[in-house]
């Protein structure tokens, strides 16, 4: 009897096993590139659209063209400009300084956030001032972050890092508020406490919330910078924001409108970035259908 | 809290009296009044209840997860598991991960933790399966991981809270067939929660029965069908609309 149960047992978990999991979904390339192509049309359509409407406006003469040159002019002028090492200085100047300001506010808003998710007092002193904190223009921390620091380097840090750890820390906080409770409940009973209970439990589980709260905090930390390179001119410190300026001083609108389509490109670059990653954690999951 | 080690080799876990009280005041539940039952060691024990007779609660309690109100629980040096209806699995770690993760937690080195995840999802016949993603596997497969877990821990009491209340009829069947041989063959002692009645006879060498809202024990029911059992065999449908029988009229008296 002990020998029925043995054999067949493992046959029919193995068989109900195959049942209950289905034939596998292949992908070759052909899948690959018709992925691709669904991608990629709609946005290249908007482009194509955009560009439209701006060279109809330019063909409207509604504002003279030195004043709103042709797409085909700023065009030219970023083919002039991208090849020059003038403007990879400006290029990794600035985008050192948004490293630097993320990577501040990424420490700075994980440890709020650990702090406030797990100190019950702490929460409700400043759980809603980081909600408001979110949604306040950082701009306007500018004239007392040029008081406090002067026109320097630290002045726009302090504004991008006060720009993006609020929403990095909401992020976490979410995350860690959300954490199903029949996982910590695993974690009780697998002997898991204090920091051991964080690294291995709630900061994986809370990561999906996680990085919501960085890409947030990423398009918080650009706009700030931006704000920031305009207002806070630091001499000699040839970013993006200068360009920007320069040109609107020497009336030169195509390098004005060529710097906003760099700028434009960070943006989309750094989005797809996150995006990459949230689809990964996503598929690893299985979250995506 | 200890025995003597006569009676520490003869029961598993000892319930003496145990209450538990949830809130305070006019608001206060008593969830469980006055629980004692003892269970062998390498016995098999299902414990029944309509809604609201606490048995997760008791699991919970017996785990060590939450304070007692009143009386003692002695598991002595037994270690305990609890397993969930749910896998709860976590899906960022493989298969493997989530068997290695247990391991971890009680200070196996690496390479050790690697060879026993391996041979834990040999005992649950997942060989193979250990680099996939928890969502990749089927319910009945996550459930068995989560068995394989509990086994990482090396508990020899194991506490299941109607495991494969999920789970469709056939996938339950197996997994009774593949839980009774991994008892077997290690020798557990298990505590099995469920408010199915034919699964409880069908697995238990005894089946308790809870009262509701308080729970307490209402009746004991040993079972002496030889294994291996079947669930829709006569002797196990017997016993069980004996046990449906008292269950029903536990029911009733709290509709009057």
């Amino acid at each position: 009897m002990a020998a029925d149960t043995g054999v067949g047992a493992a046959e029919r978990v193995a068989g109900l096993d195959r049942l209950e999991l289905g034939p596998r979904k292949d992908g070759g390339p052909g899948v690959w590139a018709r992925k691709l192509w669904k991608g990629t049309w709609p946005k290249v359509l908007a482009i194509v659209i955009v560009v439209g409407a701006w060279q109809l406006v330019v063909l409207a003469e509604w504002r003279p063209v030195f004043v709103l040159p042709p797409p085909s002019r700023v065009f030219d002028e970023l083919v002039r400009v991208v090849p020059t090492a003038s403007f990879w200085d400006s290029v990794l100047l600035t985008m050192g300084r948004a490293a630097t300001g993320f990577g501040l506010a990424v420490a700075i808003g994980m440890i709020i956030g650990i702090a406030v998710a797990r100190f019950q007092p702490l929460r409700a002193a400043i759980g809603s001032l980081i909600t408001g904190m979110q949604t306040m223009p950082s701009i306007v921390w500018f004239p007392f972050a040029i008081l406090l620091f002067k026109i320097s380097e630290e002045a726009i840090l302090f504004v991008v890092v006060l720009g993006a750890a609020p929403s990095i820390a909401n992020g976490l906080i979410s995350g860690i508020d959300y954490v199903p409770p029949t996982w910590k409940r695993v974690g009780q009973i697998l002997g898991m406490r204090g920091f051991g209970l964080y690294r291995h439990l709630i900061i994986p589980a809370a990561l999906p919330s996680f990085v919501s709260g960085l890409k947030q905090g990423w398009a918080f930390a650009w706009r700030s910078l931006m704000a920031g390179e305009l207002l806070v001119i630091v001499p000699g410190a040839l970013s993006i924001g200068v360009r920007l300026q320069t040109s609107r001083d020497l009336n030169d609108a195509p390098g004005l409108l060529a710097y906003v389509i760099i700028v434009l490109c960070v943006g989309i670059v750094v989005d797809i970035v996150f995006s990459a990653a949230d689809k990964a954690l996503r598929r690893r999951w299985g979250l995506t259908v | 809290m200890s025995v003597g080690t006569e009676t520490g080799t003869e029961h598993a876990v000892r319930l003496d009296g145990v209450s538990k009280t949830y809130g305070k005041g006019r608001t206060a539940l008593l969830a469980l009044d006055d629980v004692s039952f003892d269970v062998r060691r390498g016995e098999f024990v299902s414990i029944l209840g309509a809604s609201g007779c606490g048995k997760s609660t008791l699991l919970s309690l017996i785990a060590g997860l939450d304070p007692l109100s009143a009386g003692t629980i002695d598991v002595s040096d037994h270690r305990v598991s609890l397993m969930f209806q749910e896998p709860a699995l976590f899906p960022w770690l493989t298969v493997a991960g989530n068997i290695e993760i247990a391991l971890r937690m009680r200070g196996v080195e690496r390479a050790a933790r690697r060879e026993r995840s391996a041979r834990l999802l040999d005992v649950v016949r997942l060989e193979g399966f250990g680099r996939k993603r928890p969502h990749e596997l089927s319910g009945g497969m996550r459930q068995r991981v989560a068995l394989a877990r509990a086994l990482a821990q090396d508990a020899d009491v194991l506490l299941m809270d109607e495991p494969f209340g999920a789970l469709d009829a056939m996938t339950r069947d197996i997994l009774h067939d593949e839980l009774e041989r991994i008892w077997r063959e290690r020798e557990l002692t298990v505590l099995f929660v469920t408010h199915n009645v034919r699964e409880a006879v069908r697995l238990g060498d005894r089946v308790v029965l809870l009262s509701s809202r308080p729970g307490r024990v209402l009746k004991e029911f040993p079972v002496e069908q030889r294994r291996p059992r079947r669930i829709d065999s006569p002797q196990v449908a017997e016993l069980a609309s004996a046990i449906t029988d008292e269950l029903r009229a536990e029911v009733s008296r709290h509709g009057r």
